[in-house]
């Protein structure tokens, strides 16, 4: 086991310390005949980084828009504990609530940065919109913020002002996730946040993914069908398949030692350098 | 045209009913877009039919009917809207703010101060402030319903990043009474601290967008802004030309090809008045 790695499983046994900051139990969603996840049951710690992994169409994602309460879940429990350290059912809580978590306590990175940005707004507007959703209403701050916050995600403090339309991919997605980081959520979701990013770009981006969560404590699941972001990223893996999860564990114990057929096939699959 | 043909300002008493509980509805939620049943009329859209139906509804006999354009009586679309009432419904027109009882107004609230036996009618475009970042309806609705107005604050970052102070200069979003957030349709944003505590009452109609909204009087009405960047209103160096006042919105007129220009008032009858040297 890598150094990085045994520090990795350190802290994932002291967080288990805590109680957890969500909760997920029996969760189950279907498009009319088509079942798009079902059973599903996990616990996040907090400081914890969750990778979900499966082929396409294995219900990842559906998976994350329910937690994110984008979409309506047809059975099953989805419970979060505030930062007050009360414990709330996601789904009995009222649709205002619900969209103050989303833009306050929580963030969501899309696989694609056009759904998750405002292309004719400047980065700056960007990056300090959540700050005036929540009521900063001091224009020397929130810029103040915006800049702070693109200089943590390396992009050139030159481009504050610029539209994210004319900025590449890997600066779309980096500026993508400063906007959901700066007002400090308690959890992040994230669909394939390198999908569409070309191999070194990937890389750059990962690096500062794994500062940032470590750093800021954040808790995060991350759906990727890219093992090796999930082994990079990712405390502890869920593996899915057909909407239901085959297998889970710690990350190096799920890619180095996999018990269920699929999870075999999907390391095996993986191309060693 | 008979006028004998036509109901008593235009429309059939069932539609203005229908108007009315609107406007009702209106007044006890200020800011808050009702929706209502707009009809054709005779004009085209976007040349005031929400404002007219508007009109219609609330107008009676002794009424006495004023109509602006930009601040000008004298305009075709005033004229036209006046001559329209004065034919179905008999009523009195005049051109003096302080003689008329209701005001069809677009684009401008007029100079004199309003009394609270007045009522102001703004022909309202697009009605909703949002649209502009949110162009579902059913999303737009819910973020009024739970006054998600923050990212309204982004078109000003926006404004003061390109331009170092908000640009935006009509149609400036208020918030109404603390509560719903409102387009006060596009009148300079000179006019705006007018509806604030105006003791008139303010019924806007939108036709084509099927809307109408109100700001009964006595009513807190606040322009966005940010700490740092404070809400102001537009000034001239110069003093209008024709009557020499400072403190009107001016409108600046072209004279020649020579380039020669003048600055004159845009509300006519604020203009004669001081003119004439009375108060009328």
């Amino acid at each position: 086991m890598s150094e990085a790695a045994r520090l990795d499983c350190a802290d994932a046994v002291t967080a288990l310390a805590e109680p957890p900051l969500l909760e997920v139990e029996g969760l189950g969603k279907s498009f009319g005949a088509v079942l798009a996840c079902a059973g599903i049951s996990f616990s996040l710690w907090p400081g914890e980084v969750l990778g979900v992994v499966g082929e396409s169409g294995s219900g990842k994602t559906t998976l994350l828009n329910c937690l994110a309460g984008r979409l309506l879940p047809d059975e099953g429990l989805v419970r979060y504990r505030l930062a007050d350290g009360r414990m709330v059912d996601l789904f009995a809580l009222s649709e205002a609530e619900r969209r103050r978590l989303a833009r306050t306590e929580w963030g969501f990175v899309h696989q694609n940065p056009r759904d998750g940005l405002r292309l004719s707004v400047s980065a700056g507007g960007n990056i300090g919109e959540r700050l005036m959703l929540v009521g900063a209403r001091h224009y020397g701050n929130i810029r103040a913020a915006a800049r702070d916050w693109l200089d943590k995600v390396e992009i050139d403090l030159a481009r504050l002002d610029d539209r994210p339309a004319r900025f590449s991919g890997g600066m779309q997605q980096r500026l993508q996730i400063a906007r959901n980081l700066v007002s400090n959520p308690r959890l992040v979701l994230m669909d394939e946040p390198t999908g569409s990013l070309d191999v070194s770009v990937q890389a750059r981006l990962l690096d500062l993914l794994r500062g940032l969560v470590a750093g800021l404590g954040l808790s995060a699941v991350v759906v990727t069908h890219d093992l090796s972001v999930a082994r990079l990223l990712a405390h502890r893996l869920l593996v899915m398949r057909r909407g239901r999860v085959v297998e889970s564990g710690l990350t190096d114990r799920v890619l180095d030692d996999p018990q269920h057929p699929y999870t075999q096939l999907l390391a095996a699959s993986i191309l060693q350098a | 045209m008979n006028p004998g043909q036509y109901n008593f300002a235009y429309l059939d008493e069932q539609t203005k009913r229908m108007i009315r509980r609107a406007l009702l509805k209106a007044v006890a939620i200020p800011g808050y877009q009702v929706p209502f049943g707009s009809r054709e009329m005779p004009l085209p859209y976007g040349w005031g039919t929400g404002g007219i139906q508007v009109t219609a509804s609330i107008i009676g006999k002794d009424d006495v009917l004023k109509v602006i354009d930009q601040g000008a009586d004298d305009t075709t679309n005033a004229i036209s809207i006046r001559r329209f009432f004065a034919r179905t419904a008999g009523v009195r027109t005049t051109e003096r703010t302080s003689q008329a009882t209701i005001i069809q107004t677009r684009h401008r609230v007029p100079e004199t101060p309003l009394r609270g036996d007045q009522i102001l009618v703004y022909q309202v475009p697009i009605p909703e402030p949002l649209r502009w970042l949110e162009p579902r309806e059913a999303e737009t609705r819910k973020m009024h319903a739970l006054a998600e107005y923050g990212a309204m604050h982004v078109r000003l970052y926006e404004d003061i990043t390109r331009y170092g102070r908000v640009v935006t200069a009509y149609d400036y979003p208020v918030r109404v009474e603390g509560r719903y957030l409102m387009r006060p349709s596009p009148i300079p944003k000179f006019d705006n601290p007018k509806l604030h505590m105006n003791p008139a009452l303010q019924l806007f109609g939108a036709g084509r967008e099927k809307r109408i909204y109100a700001v009964p009087p006595w009513t807190r009405v606040e322009s966005l802004d940010f700490e740092d960047h404070p809400f102001r209103v537009e000034s001239w160096e110069e003093r209008c030309a024709l009557c020499g006042s400072d403190k009107s919105f001016l409108d600046e007129v072209l004279t020649d090809d020579k380039g020669g220009r003048m600055f004159v008032c845009s509300d006519t009858d604020y203009c004669a008045a001081r003119r004439a040297g009375s108060a009328r």
